[in-house]
């Protein structure tokens, strides 16, 4: 769906909330991974980038460690590229180090149908072999169609088919802000 | 978004955007072919067949690679190995090729318009791999990848072109490139092998050699035909040696910062000395890894076109 062609219907999360949400995650990781040992930050382009080094940001903030990032290209790896008219534009995958051993979460800013991280996973297999792949997604409005959960989410958010969330981060957007889009 | 076209066929109607977005494209795919991994699987589902009428190793294998890189199936075909031998048409070879649900047709030909007229009658995408001396736009293009990965922005570079110009698919293909991207190209080789007119292309011509070196950032060195010497266009080999060859004196007064370039295959110790092909300043090794990643990008492009039936007759 063409962004420009909706209209903001609301705004669900303001920045404030969007930072609680990206502590209240930064700590879940850390809880489960007992720490930051063998941990890496990998965001998904586009959005999925600045999320993950707010994270990272976060975790050094706490722990006073630096968990590395890098940035995740799917776009070869896409499943509808036999049935999109135009070739999506593709983008370097951007991982200066060795996945291979390491604890890699996944880092998007919504979770939808789940072909993105399909996608993703098979990218990242490509990369290396990772000890374990976790999830951190900012926003799950439902609708799957593959047997895929996020392990970390900021919130929950039921949404129809025919609207969009729009996750903004002021690295790329003006503001941090979620914002629901409808047709207009 | 993809090239709006169905086929690549030459650098001479594409635009400077385009040219950019295929430039951008390939340093992705570069990325790929460094990994230990080196395949993605963008094109499965595809089939990409080369059709080559004319000898060629570094082009056809590369080509070969790239298709397999993004996971399309690849099959080529050469002219002594096929029914061409028994005198089949150009065009009822690709309509077989078509029908056996070929994508992209690879093509490799003598006759300058060969890949146009290809064109203009099958429904594939068509990519020209060579034809004639009319162009080689993929040579060409990972020409300008190498300039640009070492030297950053085309626009103001002076860029000089070496040898048989007259002959040189490779040569009209990067002036066509280079000039779009506003670098400054000049060509240099004797005067029998500079095409007449040439100037209306857009380049400064130079007989002399030393002349042309002075304030250079690019040296694209073409490969001498021997057939052109026996033809008489030039007198001996050791005269154009003497004159047009790149030997270490020259190289040492063009300075450390030009570039030297080579498309391939090279005569060593006629129009390239070795030391000057090994030299820090060469990329000749990197263009080839370069043509691989160039071709990726080309093919990706190429097969993501929306089919548009009422374009076809």
């Amino acid at each position: 769906m063409d962004k420009s062609e909706m209209v903001v219907k609301k705004e669900l999360i303001d920045s404030a909330a969007m930072g609680r949400a990206i502590t209240r995650i930064a700590h879940e990781i850390l809880e489960k991974n007992k720490g930051t040992e063998d941990l890496v930050l990998i965001g998904i382009r586009t959005r999925g980038v600045p999320l993950a080094e707010r994270l990272a940001a976060k975790i050094e903030e706490i722990e006073g460690i630096e968990v590395k990032t890098g940035i995740l290209d799917i776009t070869l790896y896409r499943d509808d590229l036999s049935t999109v008219a135009q070739q999506p534009i593709v983008h370097r995958t951007e991982i200066p180090f060795d996945i291979t051993g390491k604890k890699v979460v996944l880092v998007d800013d919504v979770l939808y149908t789940g072909r993105t991280v399909r996608a993703a996973l098979d990218a990242l297999i490509d990369l290396g072999r990772p000890l374990q792949i976790q999830l951190a997604i900012m926003i799950d409005r439902g609708h799957r169609e593959l047997p895929i959960r996020a392990d970390f989410v900021g919130k929950n958010l039921p949404t129809s088919k025919t609207e969009v969330v729009d996750v903004n981060f002021k690295e790329i957007d003006e503001k941090d802000a979620v914002l629901l889009l409808e047709k207009s | 978004m993809s090239l709006k076209r169905k086929d690549f066929l030459g650098l001479y109607d594409v635009s400077a955007e385009e040219i950019n977005q295929i430039l951008d494209t390939a340093v992705a795919m570069k990325d790929i072919l460094t990994r230990t991994v080196k395949k993605v699987p963008t094109l499965r589902g595809k089939t990409v067949i080369n059709l080559f009428y004319e000898p060629s190793t570094r082009t056809k294998f590369s080509f070969n690679l790239a298709a397999k890189r993004l996971s399309a199936d690849v099959m080529s075909i050469s002219k002594s190995s096929s029914s061409i031998a028994k005198g089949e048409s150009l065009l009822d070879t690709a309509k077989t090729m078509e029908v056996m649900g070929a994508d992209v047709v690879v093509i490799r030909h003598s006759a300058p318009g060969a890949a146009k007229f290809l064109a203009d009658n099958i429904s594939a995408s068509v990519l020209n791999a060579g034809d004639g001396a009319h162009a080689h736009p993929t040579q060409a293009l990972l020409d300008i990848y190498s300039i640009k990965e070492k030297l950053g922005e085309i626009a103001g570079l002076k860029v000089l072109i070496v040898g048989d110009i007259a002959h040189s698919r490779v040569a009209r293909s990067n002036i066509w490139g280079l000039n779009k991207l506003g670098a400054e190209v000049a060509v240099a080789g004797p005067q029998t092998l500079i095409p007449r007119e040439i100037e209306k292309m857009g380049v400064k011509v130079y007989s002399d050699l030393d002349q042309a070196l002075e304030n250079v950032d690019v040296v694209n060195i073409l490969r001498i035909q021997m057939e052109r010497q026996e033809s008489g266009l030039f007198p001996s080999i050791r005269e154009y040696r003497e004159i047009y060859g790149m030997n270490a004196e020259r190289l040492e007064r063009i300075g450390k910062k030009a570039m030297i370039m080579h498309p391939g295959p090279m005569n060593r110790g006629i129009e390239i000395e070795s030391s000057v092909a090994d030299s820090p300043q060469s990329v000749i090794t990197e263009q080839v890894k370069n043509g691989v990643a160039i071709r990726m990008a080309l093919l990706y492009l190429l097969a993501g076109r929306e089919i548009d039936n009422e374009d076809l007759n």
